[in-house]
């Protein structure tokens, strides 16, 4: 989600399809991930004819990973549903995909990447879609079998594998991953206390409204929360969690901790080669780096933002895709495709978030619809009335057509938006 | 098997065997159809698996509840015929269903 600074991107700014390489040479994938699989597809889709290849460090081929807090560990969908491709679908691309291979080093001189055990795959351009790793917890206790976080299929298995048999859950962040593992939780009859360092959910990623109606919905079913809560050390008896010590010193019951308290971007290689980097690779419009030969996409990027005037970092699913898109097309010498609206989406229990734009600071606020009813959308405008965020819930219309508003920069009057006796289609009339 | 065929805008056809229990949706994806992109990976929050059945297809099919009906209310350019291929389960009675992809998805 959006970690963005109020920083302009203009200086950076090429035209796309203008660094169109030659279309024979070698495309070394580093991170088999939702960006690394995609843009591999797209470059052969769009006329790529040289080696593709993908170096992954996972067992498994690129696969999605939002189910995995969702339908997956719910019991759902099976592994075959994860993967974002049926495993011969790459052969017959003449696609590479190398699993459980670690890129150890970028060896920009000699324009190749340097595996863990010492070979080395030459590339004449470089694609970086390392993603992120889980914010490791630094307190005592951390490291104990029990506690747990939730990144990768491995990670799933293990929780999905503790989840059958704990009877008391503390989630450390309320943020999206810990509250939709929280009503999976609940599901399936675990207790469940949720401990927020902020005063409120989703402190960083989302309106107070819809935080409110988040915590409303979980205490309605039974989960507990400590807000402004620090946790001071994990608690064990014979090497098993017991629970969570507070800075106050309450302590939580727990057999078992998930941690989720926010992402990484893995830019360790990309630093060690002298990539320009900030919290995040930097990359222009196109997904370039400051070396012509690499590119990078997905979580780990920090790139501009066009719509919000500034760069920002962004963990979703159409961010990634959406690099993918923009870093074949230039490759492969295409038009670069229309600009997207940011999204995101989250399923907890019943209700259905999905978010348009990114919520920044200093705007005006207006709801639609009425929360207690479990429908509504929170609008946000600039002062000039343009509409910045839609954030839904229940709501799929208001998500639809405010992403076309926010596209469009459409200014809206706020009395207009929060009718409701108004159709959704007539509020732009 | 059963076998969709997924006619693109501008005419290519592509008919590939669909596993039943799978969704139209996913049966594209895995197999590499383009023109389905399918951003929430079957979530019914994006609409980029956005699809024009064939009229004797379309009122064979489980109609679409309210959720994907206001998803494909405000899709892009929506037709009589337009459903959610992520929402639509291969069974069967779909031996022979026929979908176009619209003309943004490409
Ligand atoms: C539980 C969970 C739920 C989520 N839910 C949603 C959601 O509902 N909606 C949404 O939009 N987004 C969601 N996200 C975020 C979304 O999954 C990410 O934004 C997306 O996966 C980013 O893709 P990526 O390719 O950049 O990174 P990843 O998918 O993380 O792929 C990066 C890959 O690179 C590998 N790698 C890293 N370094 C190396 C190296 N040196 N050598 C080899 N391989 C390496 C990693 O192991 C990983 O496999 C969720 C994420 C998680 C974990
Ligand atoms: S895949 Fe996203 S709505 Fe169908």
């Amino acid at each position: 989600m959006p970690d963005a600074t109020k920083r302009a991107f203009g200086a950076q700014q090429r035209q796309s399809g203008a660094s169109m390489k030659n279309l024979e040479g070698a495309v070394v994938i580093v991170g088999a991930g939702h960006a690394g699989g995609t843009v591999a597809t797209l470059l052969r889709q769009q006329g790529w004819r040289g080696p593709v290849v993908v170096l992954g460090d996972e067992a498994a081929a690129p696969y999605q990973r939002p189910p995995l807090s969702k339908a997956w560990l719910k019991g759902e969908v099976g592994l075959d549903g994860l993967l974002l491709r049926k495993a011969d679908f790459y052969d017959q691309q003449r696609i590479e995909v190398r699993t459980g291979v670690c890129v150890a080093a970028i060896d920009r001189a000699a324009a190749a990447v340097v595996l863990s055990d010492g070979e080395r795959v030459p590339y004449e351009v470089l694609i970086l879609a390392t993603g992120t790793r889980a914010r490791p917890l630094p307190v005592p206790g951390a490291a104990l079998p029990g506690v747990l976080s939730l990144r990768s299929m491995a990670d799933a298995d293990r929780l999905k594998a503790a989840l059958a048999t704990a009877r008391r859950m503390a989630v450390v962040g309320g943020g999206y991953i810990g509250l939709e593992v929280a009503s999976v939780a609940r599901a399936l009859g675990v207790d469940v206390t949720v401990v927020e360092r902020e005063a409120r959910l989703l402190a960083r990623v989302a309106s107070p409204e819809i935080a409110a109606h988040y915590q409303a919905l979980h205490e309605a079913h039974g989960v507990r929360f400590a807000f402004s809560a620090a946790v001071e050390a994990i608690e064990q008896e014979a090497g098993r969690v017991v629970g969570v010590t507070l800075a106050d010193g309450t302590c939580i019951d727990a057999d078992l901790v998930l941690v989720g308290i926010g992402a990484v971007a893995n830019t360790d290689l990309a630093e060690a080669a002298g990539l320009a980097c900030r919290d995040g690779v930097v990359v222009d419009e196109a997904c370039r780096t400051s070396d012509p030969a690499i590119y990078a996409i997905g979580d780990v990027t920090r790139r501009p933002l066009a719509l919000y005037g500034r760069d920002g970092r962004l963990e979703s699913v159409q961010n990634a895709l959406e690099q993918a898109r923009l870093a074949a097309a230039d490759l492969c010498g295409k038009p670069a495709p229309v600009r997207e609206v940011p999204w995101f989406w989250s399923d907890q229990y019943d209700a259905k978030l999905q978010i348009a734009g990114l919520p920044f600071d200093g705007i005006s606020r207006v709801v639609r619809g009425n929360p207690a009813q479990g429908s509504f959308a929170v609008f946000h405008l600039t002062a000039e009335g343009m509409v910045q965020t839609v954030e839904a819930v229940n709501a799929p219309a208001e998500f639809m057509i405010g992403r076309q508003w926010i596209g469009q920069r459409h200014v809206l009057s706020a009395s207009r938006i929060a009718d409701c006796a108004l159709p959704v289609k007539e509020i732009a009339a | 098997m059963p076998t969709v065929t997924y006619i693109s805008f501008s005419g290519d056809r592509h008919s590939v065997d669909a596993d039943i229990g799978k969704s139209v949706m996913e049966t594209a994806v895995s197999n590499g159809i383009p023109g389905i992109d399918a951003d929430c990976g079957g979530a019914c929050a994006c609409a980029t698996c956005h699809v024009i059945v064939e009229q004797e297809w379309f009122e064979r099919l489980t109609p679409p509840d309210d959720a994907e009906r206001s998803m494909l209310e405000f899709a892009v350019d929506p037709q009589p015929c337009s459903r959610l291929s992520c929402q639509l389960v291969v069974t069967e009675a779909l031996d022979g269903l026929v979908v176009h992809t619209p003309s943004t998805q490409r």
